[in-house]
């Protein structure tokens, strides 16, 4: 397969300025990071606050540019203008909040705003918006005003215009983070049924643990590095290490870490709670 | 509540003059108010009458609602009034006062500036009544389209009017949000004179401000991130068309200024 996204030694640097304007410090928000993305991939990143993993969201739709290394989407080099508008085409992206990056007053006008960018036919820009508000199950609600919608439902919309540009990869830089547990789960499961049905690659932002259980990679990253890499059950089973970088594990994976160290024979990569229940009942059936 | 605040006086109905193209609705407007100032006695003014009467039946709006804005430039209508009634010098004086007087033209006079004023603002109420502000948008962007090589910055009106209308509702929860978090802190924004209510609306502005700003920053980001680069090569996903019924609209408000014209002979 190949990789849609690949980064090599990608370094960026903020300053912070003093009063006079001069330079008072360096702040390496990504230190000479390695990553391969392959296309199809669901991919969740973890980190705690100022771990670098929004600055490298933003890097991958070429908002910010490296500043040293190299950050390739799909052979892309985002560092080229040249590719700018071709890279976030590919590569889409969404926000935070909600009411922050939805731009018309009418849902269908605001899923249009990228087609329409792009150029694209008015009869195709139709097609491609009815089918993007579909793929969230938004259909009901095209001619409605965004303030009236949850905030599950304006990051769905958020998500619907962003499919409405054809992209391959869709970054979604904590999108739930400002959402009830309700909103978090309708945008999770619009997100993985765009993965599995449309084969998107995903890049999941996050620090809800949860979020990350189903999905086919977790990518843990603090100061500006990738501390940890693998299948979520490889990464969720070092509890301890996860501990020490300030995160939580899932519920299920503590539960059975705990009990692992109550001298009960199981296993830390349960990261499920179906996976806990099996479990229980079988250390319960043979005992 | 305030979520559900309208903006505009947009009233949905449909109705012929609601489906009407945005761009023939504005235009006619114009033409409308031009027609206005073109007739000078009171014979055009009952033409205009029957045409405004005609096009309200149409668009199926209430008429209390076109009337609503009338009250907002009652003082204005009053004091026109009264300055051409009293300022108006003529040959008939009706009654004098001092240097103070009254005359027949300046009584003939107030009266059509009052009928300008009326039907002035219900004809472009008709407008905002029967077009919503989006559609309003929308006209007004390809109606200045031509004038971009003049300078007119037609996309860039249109979208800053899309964000607005996007935005005032949630800038308006939001100041609900501060007031109600404020108030809860013992602010006190209903007691006072003009000058004290007016100081305690700072503590209010300044978060109001500093979030607009942020707000500005992460939407123009997500913008960006869409591919928005200026109105160049961009296309539009819902077309406006020019159909049967604009071509009578735009007969009919061409027969009414005709009208007007000859109504300064009669």
């Amino acid at each position: 397969m190949k990789e849609i996204v690949k980064s090599r030694g990608l370094i960026y640097e903020y300053y912070t300025h003093n009063e006079r304007g001069e330079i008072e410090a360096t702040n390496r928000a990504l230190d000479r990071l390695d990553l391969d993305i392959k296309q199809g991939e669901f991919v969740v990143i973890l980190g705690h606050n100022g771990s670098g993993k929004s600055t490298l969201a933003k890097h991958m739709n070429a908002i910010l540019h490296p500043t040293g290394g190299t950050l390739l989407i799909k052979g892309m080099d985002t560092k080229d203008e040249e590719n700018l508008w071709d890279i976030r085409q590919t590569a889409g992206m969404v926000f935070q909040n909600p009411d922050n990056q939805i731009i018309a007053a009418i849902v269908e006008e605001d899923v249009a705003f990228g087609p329409e960018n792009l150029g694209v036919e008015p009869g195709e820009i139709r097609k491609r918006v009815d089918e993007a508000v579909a793929a969230v199950q938004m259909t009901e609600y095209m001619t409605h005003s965004p303030n009236l919608l949850s905030g599950g439902q304006k990051q769905r919309i958020a998500i619907a215009g962003v499919l409405a540009m054809k992209p391959e990869c869709i970054i979604l830089d904590e999108p739930t983070a400002m959402l009830d547990p309700l909103g978090r789960k309708e945008v999770l499961e619009t997100v993985y049924k765009l993965n599995k049905e449309e084969n998107i690659t995903i890049i999941h932002i996050t620090h809800y643990m949860e979020e990350a259980i189903n999905a086919d990679r977790v990518i843990v990253m603090d100061h500006g590095q990738i501390v940890m890499d693998g299948k979520p059950k490889e990464v969720f089973s070092q509890v301890d290490k996860l501990k020490s970088l300030g995160l939580d594990v899932p519920p299920a994976t503590e539960l059975a870490y705990y009990m692992q160290k109550e001298g009960i024979d199981i296993s830390t990569e349960i990261i499920s709670i179906e996976e806990m229940v099996d479990k229980i009942w079988q250390l319960y059936l043979t005992e | 509540m305030i979520r559900d605040i309208t903006i505009g006086q947009y009233f949905p109905a449909e109705s012929w003059i609601h489906k009407l193209d945005p761009r023939v609705k504005i235009m006619s407007t114009l033409i409308f108010i031009i027609a206005l100032f073109v007739a000078n006695r009171y014979i055009g003014y009952l033409f205009t009458f029957i045409f405004m009467a005609t096009v309200i039946y149409l668009s199926k709006v209430p008429v209390k609602y076109m009337l609503k804005g009338i009250k907002a430039i009652l003082v204005i209508i009053i004091l026109t009034v009264a300055l051409n009634i009293f300022m108006t010098p003529g040959e008939k004086v009706l009654w004098s006062y001092k240097s103070i007087n009254i005359t027949a033209e300046g009584l003939y006079i107030a009266g059509i500036m009052a009928l300008r004023l009326i039907f002035l603002i219900i004809g472009s109420s008709v407008l905002t009544l029967t077009t919503s502000p989006i559609q309003l948008t929308d006209g007004l962007e390809k109606l200045l389209n031509p004038f971009k090589k003049i300078g007119i910055p037609a996309h860039e009106i249109a979208m800053m009017m899309t964000i607005a209308l996007r935005f005032i509702p949630i800038l308006l929860e939001e100041t609900d949000k501060i007031m109600k978090a404020q108030m809860a802190r013992g602010a006190d924004f209903e007691s006072g004179g003009i000058i004290k209510r007016a100081k305690s609306l700072i503590p209010l502005l300044v978060p109001l401000f500093i979030s607009a700003f942020r707000r500005a920053d992460e939407l123009a980001m997500a913008m960006e991130a869409r591919c928005y680069r200026g109105g160049e090569n961009r296309t539009r996903m819902k077309q406006l068309k020019i159909k049967k019924q604009d071509y009578v609209a735009m007969v009919s408000i061409g027969l009414f200024m005709g009208i007007m014209i000859v109504s300064r002979f009669i």
